[in-house]
């Protein structure tokens, strides 16, 4: 009885200093499933869905705070990967955060800029180049089209264009969209 | 010698039409007024100007060179002017434009200085493949890889078997074949070059059956060498690489891997010759055989044609008949694709123009639903499961197409031709293939803006630390130190009131 009790008990602490060590050496920084709603997120910095930035909109899904159909750059297919991840079921994107749009990028009139740098201060991912009194300019390499430039512009001289297609980006439109027949007689005989 | 032969997974066989063209000999093509030249006409990165427009340019000049390691030079086909540097149409299955340089011939036809190099045997392999990739010389069987880069086995690699690939399997098309008939000594000495380059222990000559003038032509240029010339059988798509590597040696190039991860290197008749060329005269590759062919061309044939003639000069010379066109291609009927219009350019790649009136072509049928015949996996030369890859294609499951090895389809056209409901299979498969790229692509650039994004983030945390050290810093050295240390301000102004004080005084007892 008394064996019994000091070998469970010494047992019982055994594993309780492994775990207690496992606990610190193997801990996990930051919260992993935010992390992984990160990745599916858009990056676009956008703030349309109420967040100051894509990683704080997916800490704010992790914390079950934001629902999964804010994001409209993500589109359907952002809130389908959401619903797959988190188990839950898709729903179409809610009409308040806003539209899906074509990808834009933004783009400064050198002529009328005034080199304020109110636009530098807004983007989200510092693609903008410029100083105070110099001309601003757009790398539109680096531009995600979160349109944050465009309010805070005194002088309205910057516009959001549609990207142009170019034969690097360009792709098959999906068949049905556009039926072609083989180009050789005699197929299926 | 009978040399033992595999065969690869199904084929088809389809009606040749290569009678039609290669009854004429080859001829050159009239100089066209105008020359396009697309800066991008090979894989890899696009060629960068290095002429602007008012320029004038001599034949075989380098009028953009090569950015980037996978890259080629263009060269000027013929002398003239640059006029217009810009995006026009090119031959691409999207009918977009993209950057160009257009030159007006000037009749002249004027070489620039070629520089010769002498006996190859005594040159370097890197020294070779340089000359190669100066000449601009990319795959002339359809791909376009530069092939300076396919002349480079790589460290540890060792090349057993070099193949070169004069099977020229798709209908219609008959420019290799032309070649192969006219120029076999030239495709045998560029072939002894690129051995040279990769001291390749065996050298095939593969031509596919139905081509016995090719095969007597070049068994004459290779008598009395160690060079094989093979006659392989009429199928489609034997002149696939990696189908006739598994005809030749029997041996199958990895899913992911290339053909040198096996011992194997294939190369293209034509690039064969042109590298003869480029090695031999220092000429870069300015121009090419090319089949203009289909019910719609009056007088089929081959010309040897510059690099940049507008299709529309070609079809003009040929005899075409604009009102029964139906359709307008550029490759053949099988892995073609049609052209937007009759203003493109040929390029270093286009083997044939294909013009087709509506009798030439399948009626449009009706699309069916898939019967699960399997027909189409019976002709896969990829071994491939195609029924599969189109039903995850068709519900836009982009995972399961690749678990399904979509990026092994050589986009044959075997599994669409063989279809009774008719679907579209390797449209389904290009869609797939090009939607999986933009993803990736997307993917790279939410990447880049998620760093730039947390690095703006940190930047402006900085900032403000450091800003606020700044702050306590400057209020800390205010409170420290005295204000007046040695007294001399307080001094001076207790003067200064004295001084008023004084003059007050005077002013006073003055009154």
């Amino acid at each position: 009885m008394f064996v019994a009790i000091i070998a469970l008990g010494a047992l019982a602490a055994a594993f309780g200093l492994i775990l207690g060590y496992a606990a610190i050496r193997f801990k996990v920084e930051g919260d992993p499933l935010a992390e992984k709603i990160n990745a599916i997120l858009p990056q676009t910095q956008c703030g349309q869905c109420g967040y100051p930035g894509c990683r704080p909109y997916a800490e704010a899904i992790a914390r079950g705070e934001a629902d999964i159909n804010q994001c409209p750059p993500g589109g359907e297919a952002g809130v389908v990967k959401l619903a797959d991840l988190l188990g839950r079921d898709p729903k179409p994107l809610s009409a308040e955060h806003g539209q899906v749009k074509p990808k834009m990028v933004a783009v400064i009139d050198e002529s009328i800029c005034i080199g304020c740098t109110l636009c530098i201060q807004a983007c989200p991912v510092d693609a903008i180049l410029g100083a105070a009194k110099q001309m601003h300019t757009i790398i539109a390499k680096e531009c995600t089209g979160c349109e944050l430039c465009v309010a805070p512009c005194p002088v309205n001289c910057i516009e959001m264009v549609p990207l142009k297609p170019d034969i690097a980006h360009w792709t098959w439109t999906f068949p049905d969209e556009q039926p072609q027949p083989p180009a050789l007689k005699g197929a299926q005989g | 010698m009978i040399r033992r032969l595999w065969k690869f997974n199904g084929g088809v066989h389809l009606p040749a039409h290569k009678e039609e063209s290669a009854s004429h000999p080859v001829r050159r093509a009239p100089l066209p007024k105008r020359l396009i030249l697309p800066l991008h006409q090979h894989i890899g990165e696009s060629a960068e100007a290095v002429v602007k427009a008012g320029d004038r340019v001599l034949k075989g000049q380098m009028i953009a060179h090569a950015k980037g390691f996978v890259s080629a030079p263009v060269h000027a086909p013929s002398s003239g002017v640059v006029v217009e540097t810009g995006d026009l149409p090119v031959p691409h299955p999207s009918g977009l434009s993209a950057p160009c340089i257009v030159i007006e011939t000037d009749g002249a036809d004027q070489w620039t200085q070629l520089q010769t190099h002498g006996d190859y045997t005594r040159l370097d392999p890197s020294a070779l493949r340089n000359i190669i990739r100066e000449a601009g010389i990319v795959g002339l069987g359809g791909a376009g890889f530069p092939s300076f880069i396919k002349l480079n086995p790589g460290p540890g690699k060792a090349v057993n078997t070099l193949i070169l690939n004069g099977v020229e399997c798709e209908p219609y098309i008959t420019c290799d074949d032309m070649l192969m008939r006219e120029r076999a000594p030239d495709i045998i000495a560029g072939l002894r070059i690129i051995r040279h380059a990769l001291r390749a222990r065996e050298c095939i000559v593969a031509i596919e059956d139905n081509k016995p003038g090719a095969y007597a032509a070049m068994c004459a240029a290779a008598a009395g060498t160690d060079i094989h010339v093979v006659q392989v059988p009429t199928i489609y798509p034997a002149g696939g690489e990696k189908q006739l590597i598994k005809v030749l040696t029997g041996m199958e190039v990895p899913g992911n891997g290339l053909p040198i991860h096996i011992g194997v290197v294939c190369h293209n008749v034509g690039t064969a010759a042109a590298v003869y060329r480029a090695v031999e005269y220092g000429e870069p590759l300015i121009s090419r055989y090319m089949t203009i062919t289909g019910g719609n061309i009056a007088q089929p044939r081959n010309l040897e044609v510059l690099i940049g003639t507008p299709v529309k000069d070609l079809l003009d010379e040929c005899g075409w008949n604009p009102a029964t066109l139906d359709r307008l291609l550029m490759g053949g009927p099988m892995m073609g694709f049609a052209l937007p219009g009759d203003d493109v350019p040929v390029i270093k790649t286009t083997n044939c123009i294909l013009a087709m009136t509506a009798a030439d072509s399948q009626p449009q049928r009706p699309v069916m639903p898939c019967i699960r015949c399997g027909a189409c996996a019976d002709a896969c030369p990829v071994n491939l499961l195609p029924q599969q890859l189109y039903w995850h294609a068709h519900a836009k499951d982009l995972d399961k197409v690749q678990e399904y090895n979509l990026f092994d389809c050589i986009e044959c056209g075997c599994c669409s031709y063989v279809c009774p409901s008719n679907i579209p299979l390797v449209h389904y498969y290009r869609y797939a293939k090009t939607e999986i790229w933009a993803k990736e692509r997307e993917k790279q650039k939410a990447e880049a803006a998620r760093l730039r994004y947390e690095f703006r983030l940190q930047r402006i945390e900085r900032e403000k630390t450091e800003r606020a050290a700044k702050h306590t810093q400057k209020k800390e050295e205010l409170t420290a130190a005295p204000v007046d240390p040695s007294g001399t301000k307080k001094a001076a102004i207790v003067a200064a009131m004295e001084r008023a004080q004084a003059k007050r005084e005077e002013v006073k007892s003055e009154e």
